[in-house]
């Protein structure tokens, strides 16, 4: 029972975590789709984050900084694309550039407008932040241990956005492998060229993927700040946007896959978590940071191919010049 | 449209980077102003802060050592045609070879400390880069994640050693013990007479001359040896290099362990100059300015001792904004490094061209 108690909030705690992830991972498959390195995605997630709790604390409306989120999101989207796509820039660098540059902007705006050492303010008002939604008779089911326990924890009890990402998987499977939209994406990460002879603009479908890319990243972002926690703190992503495109590229860039990456990466933070100073039997205390470091780990053993085999898509990261 | 002109050589290398910077720092105005402070004051205030005293100017150059260092190693990476992002780390790493070495021979003479030093901070930084660089060669793993994930590796590996192993008992911060005297770089202000009197509160260190140096041993391995020949044939064109008898898989191997080893040497400024112990964290993001530098110096060993002094300044001036603008403080800097890479990198054509129209229509008249 004990035992079971722990694995149920284990798991419960997986979900929860996983989603920011998960959506930045979602993010990174539409613009790697499309032949754009989805490097920006921590910087994107984090700027995000900012903007949804800036105006989330302003206005006091998760729902508008959620959309500021999005903005925001998109509008470095657009300037990688502008950089990347119009100018064939190098999309590392750009998105390095992106990335550092909102590390510091974050900070730099939350100083200067709220006067609180680089964060925003707490958000507690009503209504500032998505909150965990109870399903119908999950508190009556809590006493039954299976499958009420299950039901209560693993099912009801999350915010919104945490079912939104678990809905958009299917719907990202849907728009990349069953709609017209989502075969062009994929041809033109693979061979641009191709796609261009077949009179279809290749630019404007790469913008098109990486402000996708952005509005997700927009609704990761504000996920972290506005509903996981309560407020943007300096580097809250910490990493979060680089263990997505590990996630994607452990998933092999198919939407499945990757949610199953997901999971497992949240998983093992999960782990992490509740592992931190407890002495196993055999093993004694494993050393949290080992645990970790799985993710970092397993994506490079996937990379040499000693797990399997990742094939990225053929065009990724090469700009498409159309005069040659 | 034709194909751009190309640009005079005096234009590419300085006029270029000096543009990109003026455009990186224009919106790093507009953002002071949107904060409500006076944009000229600010830059006053960097300037005054970076070189305003000699205390002022032995910071700038301390910083600006750090990032010889790490500019110097995405820039060798890069003329092998590599994107090493995982300087961060191999800082890091190299940074516990240093420390080792000066926790463990510390009590010696410093002349046999410091080549010991030097020497374990390149092969642990090396080592660190050699792992993404083997991957990268043989198997065919993209360096750019992979060195991306030895940055979070090494993190994990740095914390779990400071905590558990190296921390020094009865103590809090996970930190090493201080090094011994002997282990510590001479500072400038141990000079002798009045040049050592003025650098005497400042951090500045013989690892500066150490940095001045490698960028010079750089550039004769870049361009004056058959293997920097090599590296940039790799660099520029894979297909030939192969036909030329020259193996680009070698190539990136050795392209990248001589990148990790120099950025390793952050840890001779950064611990043995200034620190005297082993702490969390250390190179604080300084493997991410050195992309910066290495863009803006144009890859060059000169532009790199120039764009590192240039961001010595920023980082210098920029933790003195804090105390006559309250609202502003030294995350702007990384605002500043981030349009720079960005400006300096990634739009450099959004630049070059107009540029070249310029020049043009003179050439033409």
């Amino acid at each position: 029972m004990e035992t079971y108690t722990i694995i149920v909030l284990l798991l419960a705690a997986t979900i929860r975590v996983a989603a920011p992830l998960l959506l930045a991972a979602l993010a990174g498959l539409f613009s790697e789709r499309s032949g754009v390195i989805a490097l920006g995605l921590e910087g994107m997630m984090l700027g995000a984050a900012f903007a949804a709790a800036a105006v989330s604390a302003v206005t006091g409306s998760a729902w508008l900084g959620l959309g500021a989120g999005i903005a925001t999101a998109v509008a470095l989207a657009l300037l990688l694309g502008f950089a990347c796509i119009t100018h064939r820039g190098n999309q590392v660098v750009a998105a390095m550039a992106i990335n550092i540059m909102v590390a510091g902007l974050g900070p730099t705006l939350a100083l200067g407008w709220f006067n609180l050492g680089g964060q925003t303010p707490q958000l507690d008002g009503p209504g500032q932040r998505f909150m965990s939604l109870v399903w119908p008779g999950a508190d009556a089911a809590r006493s039954v241990p299976f499958p009420g326990l299950l039901y209560a924890e693993l099912l009801s009890g999350h915010h919104l956005l945490v079912y939104l990402a678990a809905a958009l998987v299917p719907l990202a499977a849907w728009v990349l492998y069953r709609t017209r939209f989502g075969l062009r994406l994929r041809a033109v990460g693979e061979n641009p060229l191709a796609v261009d002879t077949a009179g279809i603009a290749v630019n404007r479908l790469r913008y098109q993927a990486v402000a996708i890319s952005g509005v997700l990243c927009g609704v990761a972002g504000a996920c972290l700040s506005t509903a996981a926690s309560s407020g943007f703190v300096r580097d809250m992503t910490a990493g979060k946007g680089y263990l997505a495109l590990a996630a994607l590229i452990f998933g092999k860039w198919k939407p499945y896959p990757t949610l199953g990456a997901c999971l497992l990466f949240a998983f093992t933070d999960a782990l992490a978590a509740r592992l931190q100073g407890v002495a196993l039997p055999v093993v004694g205390v494993v050393p949290v940071q080992f645990i970790l470091a799985l993710p970092y780990v397993l994506t490079v053993l996937l990379l040499a191919g000693f797990v399997g085999k990742a094939v990225a898509p053929l065009a990724l990261g090469t700009p498409y010049a159309k005069e040659k | 449209m034709s194909a751009p002109r190309k640009l005079p050589r005096w234009a590419d290398l300085g006029l270029l980077p000096l543009v990109s910077l003026a455009a990186a720092l224009l919106v790093s105005c507009g953002v002071i102003a949107l904060l409500g402070e006076s944009p000229v004051q600010a830059m006053r205030l960097l300037v005054s802060g970076a070189f305003g005293s000699p205390e002022a100017v032995g910071y700038t150059l301390y910083y600006a050592t750090n990032f010889i260092f790490t500019g110097l190693a995405v820039a060798v990476a890069y003329h092998a045609g590599l994107f090493n992002i995982g300087c961060e780390g191999q800082a890091y790493i190299g940074g516990l070879g240093t420390g080792l070495v000066c926790l463990g021979l510390g009590h010696l003479s410093f002349w046999l400390v410091l080549p010991a030093a030097v020497l374990a901070g390149a092969a642990f930084g090396g080592a660190w880069a050699l792992i993404p660089a083997w991957l990268q060669a043989r198997r065919g793993s993209h360096i750019v994640i992979t060195t991306i994930m030895f940055n979070f590796i090494a993190a994990a590996l740095m914390t779990y050693l400071l905590v558990n192993v190296l921390i020094n008992p009865g103590q809090q911060s996970p930190e090493t013990r201080e090094f011994a005297a002997h282990a510590w770089m001479p500072a400038a202000g141990d000079l002798p007479g009045r040049l050592g009197a003025a650098f005497a509160t400042s951090p500045l260190n013989l690892s500066f001359v150490l940095a001045l140096a490698a960028a010079a041993a750089l550039w004769v391995y870049v361009w004056r040896t058959r293997w920097g020949y090599e590296l940039r044939v790799v660099g520029q064109n894979p297909a030939a290099a192969v036909y030329a008898g020259i193996s680009p898989g070698r190539i990136t191997v050795v392209a990248m362990v001589v990148s990790g080893a120099l950025a390793g040497c952050l840890g001779l400024n950064e611990l043995m100059g200034s620190q005297h112990r082993i702490l969390i964290d250390f190179p604080s993001g300084a493997g991410f300015v050195g992309i910066a530098v290495a863009l803006m110096g144009r890859n060059h060993p000169v532009g790199i001792v120039l764009a590192a002094v240039l961001f010595g300044a920023l980082y210098q001036g920029g933790s003195q904004l804090t105390f006559d603008l309250p609202r502003i403080n030294r995350d702007m800097v990384v605002v500043i490094q981030g349009l720079v890479i960005l400006s300096c990198g990634a739009l450099e054509n959004l630049f070059r061209a107009p540029l070249a129209r310029l020049f043009g229509r003179v050439d033409s008249k």
